[in-house]
């Protein structure tokens, strides 16, 4: 059974090459995904999102079961509709997904999570909500479209209405609003400027065509994998999974471990990794000559042997960066190998992003 | 429907070959082949006065997605390679039959180009895949 979005028809129109990914026919590009990823960098394009999963978790307890449910904290958040990235593990301390959630108040929050874990995702939280007063919500109902790049926010300016121009006025980064029929939020996944927005399904269509008609370049999974790369964010299934420690997938900056009584669920784990300091960790490799770092290619260091979890070529820098896991006292600096199709070849260790707004950040 | 020119032979792994007239043979890939393949990034060929044999992994179109070898269609020494694809890989994208061409080869044995496929033969071949 493939599933398709409410744009599926908007893809075919505008040329899309489409793909299965995990269940759901999505375009990988309208052309050429080199194009795509620069129009993000440079000007502004828009992704069909509406395959991710949408779930509200609502209700008196609902505070208390999202401090149980995930590393970081949510009574850090205090704003309505300030959103915060962070992981779900299992009681071994992997990672059975990583999402954002948005928050609007203690008894009212909406999370946004992968599709290909959806099943799991839901499964989990399901059976740990025993004993929270709470319901969980999936809004299948709604479709979803990424707006990214540095003229993205303008692009869409054009098209809002006053009330909703208001409501998304001096925004900042990591917020959403719930305006009319939209959901608009400052998140992304690209390492530009722009908006997530949460729209029914019988109005997305005619949002498409319009941001479209304003310029909006359309893009596909395969610009939107090399655009999420070079901006350093894991890609769940490739750069961590429930094997796999946020420890040890740069995520650790998303547990919070203040206060020390918040028990939610792997800390015992994490505490023991972090005091042993023994877990690998994620870098960022470059390489400046030709080829192309992939998945599952093995890194050898001094330390030990790591290996590639995502690689590509970087349309905005002209060569290949990768993220691996490798061991813990390879430093940012370091020169280390990677075995790459019959040869080894030395990269350099950097922190794990490469672009920002456009730039170059490494 | 991808374009497949029937002045050319080509080889069931997507290669194509012109016959010159002055007896060399161009090679490069086919449009059907950059499509599978994507955006192109980075491209490896041969050395001149190298000499190759059918079957030989001689070449290499890095894309995006994927690094894919390029298999010798036919035998011979490498008299010239396509030195634009270095700054301009894209040029396997944009036009594959063309400015694309990856290297020219002068030819041990001219006969060897009645095994490769006509396009007819080459059509039905991408259809089965």
């Amino acid at each position: 059974m493939t599933n398709k979005t409410v744009l599926h028809a908007k893809h075919l129109a505008s040329g899309a090459k489409m793909v299965d990914f995990y269940g759901w026919e999505m375009p990988i590009n309208y052309g050429s995904q080199i194009e795509e990823h620069n129009a993000v960098r440079t000007d502004a394009g828009m992704f069909d999102v509406s395959h991710m999963t949408i779930v509200d978790v609502q209700g008196t307890d609902a505070k208390d079961f999202l401090r149980r449910l995930v590393i970081n904290d949510v009574a850090k958040l205090t704003v309505p509709g300030k959103a915060l990235y962070t992981g779900m593990l299992n009681e071994a301390g992997g990672v059975i997904d990583d999402l954002i959630i948005y928050f609007f108040s203690d008894t009212n929050y909406r999370l946004v999570v992968n599709s290909a874990t959806r099943e799991k995702d839901l499964a989990w939280m399901t059976k740990q909500a025993a004993g929270f007063d709470i319901t969980i919500t999936e809004r299948p109902e709604f479709g979803m479209i990424a707006v990214q790049g540095p003229e993205a926010i303008a692009k869409v300016g054009t098209l809002l209405s006053a009330e909703e121009s208001a409501a998304v006025e001096g925004m900042k980064p990591f917020f959403g609003v719930q305006v009319g029929d939209l959901f608009i939020a400052t998140t992304g996944y690209t390492g530009e400027n722009g908006y997530e927005i949460i729209i029914p399904e019988s109005a997305a269509e005619d949002l498409w065509q319009k941001l479209l008609d304003a310029g909006v370049a359309p893009c596909g999974l395969g610009a939107r994998d090399t655009l999420r790369l070079e901006a350093g964010m894991n890609l769940y299934g490739l750069d961590m999974d429930e094997t796999v420690s946020p420890i040890a997938a740069n995520m650790a900056w998303t547990i919070s471990w203040e206060p020390t009584d918040r028990d939610f669920i792997g800390r015992d784990v994490l505490t023991a990794q972090k005091s042993a300091g023994d877990q690998p960790k994620l870098v960022g490799l470059v390489l400046e000559e030709k080829g192309v770092l992939r998945t599952a290619q093995k890194v050898i260091t001094e330390a030990g042997e790591g290996i590639i979890t995502s690689g590509t070529f970087s349309p905005t820098l002209g060569h290949s960066v990768a993220l691996a896991r490798v061991p813990r006292s390879v430093k940012v600096g370091d020169v280390v190998e990677v075995e790459m199709r019959k040869k080894l070849v030395k990269v350099t260790v950097t922190k794990p992003s490469f672009v920002r707004n456009g730039k170059k950040v490494f | 429907m991808s374009n497949i020119p029937s002045e050319l032979k080509y080889a069931t792994s997507h290669e194509w070959v012109r016959l010159e007239s002055d007896g060399t043979a161009t090679i490069g890939i086919t449009e059907h082949a950059q499509g599978l393949l994507g955006d192109m990034v980075f491209v490896e060929l041969p050395d001149i006065d190298d000499s190759i044999s059918v079957g030989d992994d001689v070449a290499v179109a890095e894309s995006v997605k994927a690094a894919s070898d390029i298999y010798a269609p036919v035998s011979g020494t490498v008299v010239a390679i396509n030195e634009e694809l270095e700054d301009a890989p894209e040029l396997l994208n944009s036009d594959a039959f063309g400015g694309g061409w990856l290297f020219k080869v002068k030819l041990d044995d001219a006969s060897e180009l009645e095994n490769l496929l006509d396009a007819e033969g080459y059509k039905n071949s991408i259809d089965e895949d």
